[in-house]
């Protein structure tokens, strides 16, 4: 297992009061797997890959444990958790387009940031030049400053200085929003490629678009409004959803991978809860045409089938 | 790049025509009559006054047609001619000006610089902790509201008056001649201090909450963050914050060291300290025309200096601004 977590639960301290932004989440990810992380806007996504490296306030700790490979990352610790950042885990942001100081030039900017983590750049250079090439990007960036890079070369640049060091786990959020669709399934591909070269050992990745986790992902978990909904292999939840908001989803998506789509997930009537003051039980009961009286109590994330987990009381009891 | 330098040359030529011309339209607008003021000062009776008057305005240029002084105006600038002074007559304006220079100079470069310098560190500083914060933003808050006329006379109370350390008037003490004398340059510093320390507390206040604000700020930026989230020690995160953080505030120090010439007003009037400042409220008082023109030429030259300066500092220090320089954005 390359990352096991459990019972993790972040809230956002605000002067209003908590945001219950993330519940008691448990999942765990194979070594290698590019796991897919899909939900509507808001609904958490952000919130569950920041609070793995970088848990800020007003981000609130609330219990629960992360291990990445057997070891405990101590997420709850800005300062204890620097070791871990960049070396074992990693973070492409979803304001890759901003991420460079615009005053640096970017290779004076990484030969920096390595410096001050005792990595040595001159020794990385030629391995740096060689990602560079594979991003299709020429070296000459390195002697650039940020604003004279597109988008889509920021986000490729961004993508190479956060894979350097060969994190375990790489956490890639909305790498392709902002890109044009020729571009999203060029950086899509990379992120594979990534992986298959051993850059990071497993992925993360953040979207609204699934028909891009459709591509590259082995496997996708769905969220709803701070909640595990459904996760399993992407064949499985494109092909065969098994929670009533998956299902409502994919039904939404029209022709799913067949061709990278801009829809988003949109489809489905209603609006997600707010997460201040969220209801009790099941988040989706409001919106669920399935909904009982038994998902007034949160339903478990349970295992239904090898690699298939669900929290839907009316999954949950069919198949148990 | 030069097409870039060409339009900004054109517009500060534009500007330094127009700057001239309202300064020259200035005085001559105002209302009063200077000669006449000089001749009442002198108490000479009326008939002499009548000769001296047509004397004085022929002297003066006063008695051609309008368009004509404005042309001999340009042409006297431009030889480096400012006029004689009415109000010291009958000493060129340009030696009453560079006689009054340098202790500009020697007031404002010292308290400029240094307030800047110590500001933006102190700023920086208390970004930092909230702790201090909390308890010494307040301070510059204070110091920086508070109205400059007020921090001067009560400074000048406190230790001019009450603790009788420093003196509160002059460049040097009254009794004394310029010389290179330990006595005469001890005797400047002690008038220089009092000035000079008011004008460095209230700076000093604008710069570090400039600062503060501006570090803050960056500290926040998305590629702060990034940084971090990849590990990076607090030192290299607060370096760029720093560093990016100062960048209006040079453009704020280059503004300051423009308007040096101007002097600092009020702080020479209260302390009667002999700079341009002083010597323009003297101009405005005795209605001295070429006096006044030249303390506003002195004025306009240094703006428009600085902020020349500013254009070439910031493409050397951001290369945000470059990317205009193509002409293709304004
Ligand atoms: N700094 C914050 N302070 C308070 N609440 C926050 C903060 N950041 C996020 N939230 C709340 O936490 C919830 C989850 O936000 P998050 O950014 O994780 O969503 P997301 O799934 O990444 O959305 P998106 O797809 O729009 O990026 C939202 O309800 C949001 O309002
Ligand atoms: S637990 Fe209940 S409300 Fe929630 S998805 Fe399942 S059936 Fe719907
Ligand atoms: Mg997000």
């Amino acid at each position: 297992m390359s990352l096991q977590i459990t019972d993790l639960k972040i809230y956002y301290q605000t002067l209003r009061g908590e945001v219950q932004a993330l519940e008691s989440t448990t999942f765990s990810m194979a070594d290698g797997e590019i796991m897919g992380l899909a939900g509507e806007s808001g609904c958490g996504k952000t919130t569950l890959g920041h609070s793995l490296i970088y848990m800020k306030p007003p981000m609130k700790y609330m219990g629960g444990q992360v291990l990445l490979d057997g070891e405990e990352l101590p997420i709850w610790d800005m300062d204890r958790m620097n070791e871990f950042r960049f070396k074992k885990i990693s973070i492409i942001p979803q304001y890759a387009m901003n991420a460079m100081n615009p005053t640096r030039k970017i290779g004076k900017m990484i030969s920096e940031l390595l410096g001050s983590r005792g990595v040595d750049f001159k020794a990385i250079l030629p391995e740096l030049e060689r990602r560079l090439g594979l991003v299709k990007l020429s070296t000459s960036v390195l002697d650039m400053y940020p604003i004279e890079l597109s988008g889509g070369m920021k986000q490729r640049m961004v993508m190479v200085l956060s894979t350097l060091l060969n994190p375990s786990l790489l956490i890639a959020d909305e790498i392709t929003s902002a890109l044009d669709v020729a571009s999203q399934k060029a950086v899509a591909e990379m992120l594979v490629e990534f992986r298959n070269q051993g850059y990071c050992k497993s992925a993360i990745v953040i979207t609204h678009d699934i028909s891009i986790l459709y591509q590259i992902a082995d496997s996708i978990l769905i969220m709803y409004a701070g909640q595990l909904a459904e996760k399993a292999s992407t064949e499985t939840i494109i092909h065969a959803p098994r929670h009533p908001y998956t299902k409502l989803l994919i039904s939404s998506l029209p022709e799913i991978g067949i061709k990278s789509t801009e829809k988003r997930l949109t489809g489905i009537p209603g609006n997600p809860p707010l997460l201040l003051n969220p209801p009790v039980g099941c988040r989706f009961r409001e919106r669920c045409p399935v909904a009982f009286e038994k998902c007034t109590e949160a339903p478990p994330f349970i295992e239904v089938e090898p690699g298939h987990h669900i929290a839907c009381w009316k999954e949950g009891e069919t198949n148990a | 790049m030069n097409r870039y330098f060409t339009r900004k040359i054109l517009i500060y030529a534009l500007t330094f025509f127009l700057a001239v011309t309202i300064d020259w339209m200035i005085p001559r607008f105002m209302p009063g009559d200077p000669i006449q003021n000089m001749l009442s000062r002198a108490n000479v009776n009326a008939d002499a006054a009548q000769v001296m008057y047509t004397y004085y305005a022929h002297a003066f240029q006063l008695d051609l047609p309008i368009w004509q002084q404005y042309l001999n105006f340009w042409g006297a600038l431009f030889r480096g001619d400012l006029g004689i002074s009415i109000y010291l007559f009958p000493t060129p304006v340009a030696k009453v000006l560079m006689r009054a220079v340098p202790y500009d100079l020697f007031l404002l470069l010292p308290a400029i610089l240094l307030s800047w310098w110590a500001g933006n560190n102190f700023g920086a500083f208390a970004a930092r902790s909230k702790w201090l914060d909390n308890t010494v933003s307040p301070i510059g808050y204070i110091l920086s509201a508070t109205p400059y006329m007020w921090l001067g006379i009560f400074l000048a109370w406190l230790l001019g008056i009450v603790l009788n350390i420093f003196p509160i008037a002059g460049a040097y003490s009254f009794d004394l001649q310029p010389s290179f004398s330990w006595k005469f340059i001890g005797s400047v510093l002690q008038h220089w201090f009092l000035p000079f320390f008011s004008l460095f507390l209230v700076m000093f206040g604008g710069w570090a909450i400039g600062m503060r604000n501006m570090v803050i700020y960056e500290l926040e930026a998305d590629y702060s963050h990034y940084l971090e989230a990849l590990g990076a020690p607090q030192r290299l995160v607060r370096k760029y914050a720093f560093q990016n953080g100062i960048l209006p505030q040079i453009t704020g120090l280059a503004l300051q060291l423009g308007v040096i010439v101007a002097g600092a007003l009020v702080t020479e009037v209260v302390f009667s300290y002999p700079g341009i400042g002083y010597l323009l409220l003297a101009a405005i008082q005795n209605q001295d025309y070429f006096l006044i023109q030249g303390c506003f030429l002195f004025i306009i030259i240094g703006v428009l200096i600085a902020n020349f300066a500013i254009d070439i500092i910031y493409i050397l220090v951001d290369p945000r601004t470059r990317r205009g320089m193509t002409g293709e954005t304004a």
